[in-house]
């Protein structure tokens, strides 16, 4: 499953890297470069949260740390628009990891739900700094980018390859992770925090640092759309229909997974893109995408990566019909119980 | 006298936990011997688990100290005392039943050896030890398989592999032939002796009062939070105390 997974995905990279060559209408690109980018955020996501379990819905903490980053380094330092911040949008990627190591300090006291709430607060949290450190954001006001120095049916395209480049890395270092010995640890955090450390696994550090590598792909995320829309606002920067859109995606595609939380940034991203320019005057865009969401995850709840190869797992078993020894009633009866009676076990 | 400090992998002395209230350890003291197998026994509620959780880290002790190897681990956290050879099977078997079983195997941290947090968990030499032990324990074939596919015996013997890949030094077994049937218990008891020849100490709680007989040297009778008595399986038999402890005898 691995294996297929990491084919699929270099198929898609590969796929996505002459996509413009093809399609190069602007509006399609344009819907391409937020397809792309949503794409490393959501292989962000899953690298903490996806991994460890650890659902945040306060992944725009980084990606708001990166585009106010951004936005101030090119504002104090004079920086012409072109290809110099695209350089910048790294540093903005690392100001998020090391925003994120007392952030994470803080939050990762927290487990499951209590942890879910806390990442919310601390969104809402800096987007209220946001408002209200004036001298430094700009409050409401906002900043603006320089404007980049090209225009013309070009413009999306070093924004388009930016987000590409930054994809092939996430894509890269997701793959890494999940086959270091730190991966299996975050899985094995996932599973059963208590017993991974009493298997020598520092789970604090594990999750500070998967928390960290996720939070910089988030800056570079917010970073590249700042620059790409040439506006950093406290209420766009700290959204929180950010981070429901990528948990979603992530959900969608399937968590944890390596391929399903970039299919599914792919695939709504550009859906949801489609119908806004199509239904959005009316509203019915986020109605038919609501709509279409509950239908996937009610029918597909693992989302659609685990499912597919479940489908194709079991057709292969139909037809060598080897048996699978399947879980016991006796085995998930102490499954159950374990899970009740907890850490006194 | 210093020698037998020496000869001690664990030494319990006088700790007690309270929740609240209910004193789950009082005053208990317990030596481990480098090299024993030592049983543990007393009813439900008598604080065998708490005890394993004291060493282990998982419960902070209110009072007393825990040594192993002759240094106190009383402050020290879970993950600590695993890295330093102390490994632990949970009364109720606790695998990762979404990793498949080699990947169980891989969970645990090295303590000897190459690599690092970073390195691939399939590098050959892990690989090799993980498949290893494995067929120790007799489940190699099922070595793809999810974990949670595995039936509840099975997981009990992975649960004991995973352990073991990390060189510990003291194992602490939390009933282990609970619910597992007679032959599984049986082979579960070769295994044991076939590590305990190897050098590997172990700590057993066990009901299964044949299990512990046969297997350990050594049986320590928990009851109210407290060791109320310790020696050769014979003489705990025959402890009016123990007898007491368990109202009138059941210990046939
Ligand atoms: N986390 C806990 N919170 C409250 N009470 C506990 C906790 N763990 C154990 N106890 C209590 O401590 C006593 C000893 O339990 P335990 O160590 O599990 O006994 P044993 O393993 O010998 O059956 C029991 O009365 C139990 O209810
Ligand atoms: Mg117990």
């Amino acid at each position: 499953m691995k294996k297929a997974e990491s084919i699929i995905l270099l198929i898609i990279l590969v796929f996505l890297a002459i996509f413009p060559l093809i399609f190069s209408n602007p509006s399609t690109t344009s819907v391409a470069f937020f397809a792309v980018i949503f794409a490393v955020a959501a292989a962000g996501w899953n690298i903490f949260s996806g991994y460890t379990g650890y659902v945040s819905l306060g992944y725009a903490v980084f990606s708001g740390v990166g585009a106010y980053s951004l936005a101030l380094i090119c504002q104090k330092w004079n920086i012409a628009g072109g290809y110099t911040p695209f350089a910048f949008v790294l540093v903005a990627g690392l100001i998020a990891a090391v925003f994120a190591l007392p952030v994470g300090w803080i939050i990762l006291r927290t487990r499951r739900h209590v942890f879910v709430v806390v990442t919310v607060a601390t969104l809402f949290i800096m987007q209220l700094l946001a408002y209200n450190l004036e001298g430094f954001t700009g409050g409401s006001a906002g900043i603006t980018l320089p404007l980049p120095s090209w225009t013309g049916d070009f413009f999306n395209m070093p924004f388009y390859y930016g987000a590409l480049i930054l994809l092939v890395v996430a894509v890269s270092v997701s793959w890494l992770i999940r086959h270091s010995k730190f991966g299996l640890g975050l899985l094995a955090i996932r599973e059963d925090e208590d017993r991974a450390r009493s298997l020598g696994i520092n789970t604090t550090m594990y999750k500070l640092i998967a928390l960290m590598i996720s939070a910089f792909f988030a800056g570079t995320v917010g970073a590249m759309i700042s620059y790409f829309t040439s506006t950093v606002f406290p209420a766009e920067a700290f959204d929180p229909l950010f981070d429901i859109a990528v948990a979603l995606m992530a959900f969608f595609g399937g968590v944890g997974t390596l391929a399903g939380p970039i299919i599914g940034a792919l695939l709504l991203e550009t859906l949801q893109q489609y119908m806004s320019l199509q239904f959005s005057t009316v509203g019915l865009d986020l109605i038919l995408f609501g709509g279409l969401l509950l239908v996937v995850i009610l029918l597909l709840p693992e989302g659609i990566v685990p499912s597919l190869f479940k489908l194709v797992s079991k057709m292969r078993a139909s037809h060598e019909s080897t048996p699978i020894p399947s879980s016991s009633a006796e085995s998930t009866d102490s499954e159950r119980l374990a899970v009740k009676e907890g850490k006194n076990g | 006298m210093d020698k037998e400090i020496q000869n001690n992998v664990i030494e319990v002395s006088t700790i007690s936990k309270a929740f609240g209230g209910l004193r789950a350890l009082e005053n208990c003291s317990l030596n481990i011997q480098a090299g024993s197998i030592t049983g543990l026994i007393g009813p439900n509620g008598s604080g065998k688990t708490t005890l394993f959780n004291a060493i282990t880290g998982y419960e902070r002790i209110d009072s007393g100290d825990i040594r192993f190897q002759g240094k106190s681990i009383a402050q020290s956290k879970p993950e600590q005392i695993f890295k330093l050879g102390i490994g632990r099977t949970f009364q109720l078997t606790r695998i990762f039943p979404k990793l498949t079983v080699l990947e169980n195997m891989h969970v645990a941290v090295q303590r000897q050896g190459k690599g690092n947090m970073f390195s691939s968990w399939s590098a050959a030499h892990e690989r090799r030890k993980a498949l290893e032990l494995l067929d120790f324990v007799g489940i190699t074939k099922h070595k793809d398989l999810l974990a949670g596919n595995l039936s509840y015996g099975q997981r009990k013997l992975l649960e004991f592999a995973f352990i073991l890949i990390a060189d510990p030094k003291i194992i602490l077994l939390d009933e282990p032939a609970g619910g597992v049937n007679p032959t599984m218990i049986l082979y579960l008891a070769d295994r044991i002796r076939e590590l305990h020849q190897q050098g590997l100490t172990f700590l057993i709680v066990e009901h299964n009062m044949e299990f512990v007989m046969n297997l350990c040297q050594q049986v320590a009778v928990m009851h109210q939070g407290n060791i109320i008595a310790q020696g050769t399986g014979a003489e705990v038999r025959s402890n009016p105390a123990v007898l007491d402890a368990y109202l009138g005898g059941g210990l046939e």
